[in-house]
């Protein structure tokens, strides 16, 4: 077993609580919105916003120990240019992950609500209340969120291609199944 | 020359000499507004439309009067879908209640241009006495009557069934107004 196949137990934790939180606070938007005003929608809204926060808090952590730690290299054989696609993949993940909890938060306060991160922590408002504002960050909002589905998409794909047709341990970097042997 | 001086000096003092007394009130210098917590989240809204009448002689303040009736049609409830959910029978109910009003009783007077306004709000077709502090600044074209309090929504039946739960919508309701006028 070689530590340099796997990314670091920090690195895979955050990883995957970051990927649940998404996992569940992305559909969570899809279904809130739909929803005619009562109680629960306003709930749902908040636990969406304070996902979201904590997202982006979880984010930053994660950014500031990749820049830290060098994840594991990718086997040697892969081809180059799949190289800087998952070079430019994973820097635009990053980036969205930390801007979509951005332009709701910015949503939230164009449409007059503040975010209080579980309603304890206020955020401060950057931007005024104003409508138009409001409906444009709501489709900015929209849009990354579906090109980041579509990245990780890709990203998932790719990594159960490597895993399974090209038959590599790729799973193990992220601490799936069992640690590789050498 | 003394003569215009005099003159002068006359009319300047003439406002002071008489007791003026407010009764004109300026409604684009005046606001009802209100703000309230949503899921820990402070929302404001206000009304656009109400007329107010009263009475305020700054030298008798123990006998003003003070009505103002509220067109509960003209809220901002913080968004437009608030706005049309707060026209619905779990709120204000307002094909059958379109107005909210208040009527003073008794005006108590503590010194130092602040009073309290003790009378009746009408919400939802219930009345409640209500214990509002004034304060009263006078000014050179218009004076204004700053006053604030909070009121419970569930006394008078605002947001019932499902939005009755006080931990999503809070039960306090800060209300702020100003009300400006000019006197005689």
């Amino acid at each position: 077993m070689t530590a340099a196949n796997r990314y670091s137990t920090t690195a895979i934790a955050l990883h995957w609580l970051v990927a649940m939180l998404i996992f569940a606070t992305f559909p969570l938007g899809l279904y809130m919105v739909e929803l005619p005003l009562s109680p629960g929608k306003l709930k749902l809204y908040s636990y969406h916003k304070w996902i979201g926060v904590t997202v982006f808090l979880l984010v930053a952590i994660r950014l500031g120990w990749r820049l830290t730690h060098r994840p594991p290299a990718l086997p040697g054989d892969i081809a180059a240019w799949q190289r800087r696609a998952s070079a430019v993949a994973h820097g635009l993940l990053y980036a969205l992950m930390a801007v979509i909890p951005v332009s709701g938060w910015l949503m939230s306060s164009a449409k007059g609500f503040q975010t209080v991160w579980f309603g304890m922590l206020p955020l401060p408002d950057l931007v005024e209340k104003n409508r138009e504002l409001g409906e444009l960050l709501a489709t900015v909002h929209q849009v990354l969120n579906y090109v980041l589905l579509a990245l990780v998409i890709l990203h998932v794909s790719a990594a159960l291609k490597h895993h399974f047709i090209e038959r590599r341990p790729f799973l193990q970097r992220m601490g799936l199944g069992r640690k590789e042997r050498t | 020359m003394k003569l215009a001086t005099f003159t002068l000096l006359a009319v300047l003092a003439a406002p002071a000499a008489h007791a003026v007394e407010y009764t004109t009130v300026l409604p684009k210098q005046s606001s009802v507004q209100f703000e309230f917590r949503q899921m820990g989240v402070p929302v404001k809204g206000g009304f656009k439309r109400f007329t107010t009448q009263m009475q305020f002689d700054p030298a008798r303040p123990e006998a003003a009067r003070a009505s103002i009736e509220i067109d509960l049609g003209s809220i901002d409830a913080g968004s437009p879908e608030a706005d049309d959910e707060s026209a619905g029978k779990l709120w204000f109910n307002r094909s059958v209640y379109p107005k909210a009003t208040f009527v003073s009783k008794e005006v108590r007077a503590f010194g130092n241009n602040r009073f309290e306004l003790r009378g009746t709000l009408t919400l939802k077709g219930k009345p409640r006495d209500m214990v509002i502090p004034v304060s009263y600044a006078p000014g050179k074209n218009a004076s204004t009557f700053d006053g604030s309090f909070v009121l419970k929504r569930l006394d008078f039946g605002i947001g019932e069934g499902m939005w009755a739960d006080v931990g999503t919508v809070a039960n306090e309701v800060q209300v702020r107004f100003r009300i400006a006028a000019t006197g005689k």
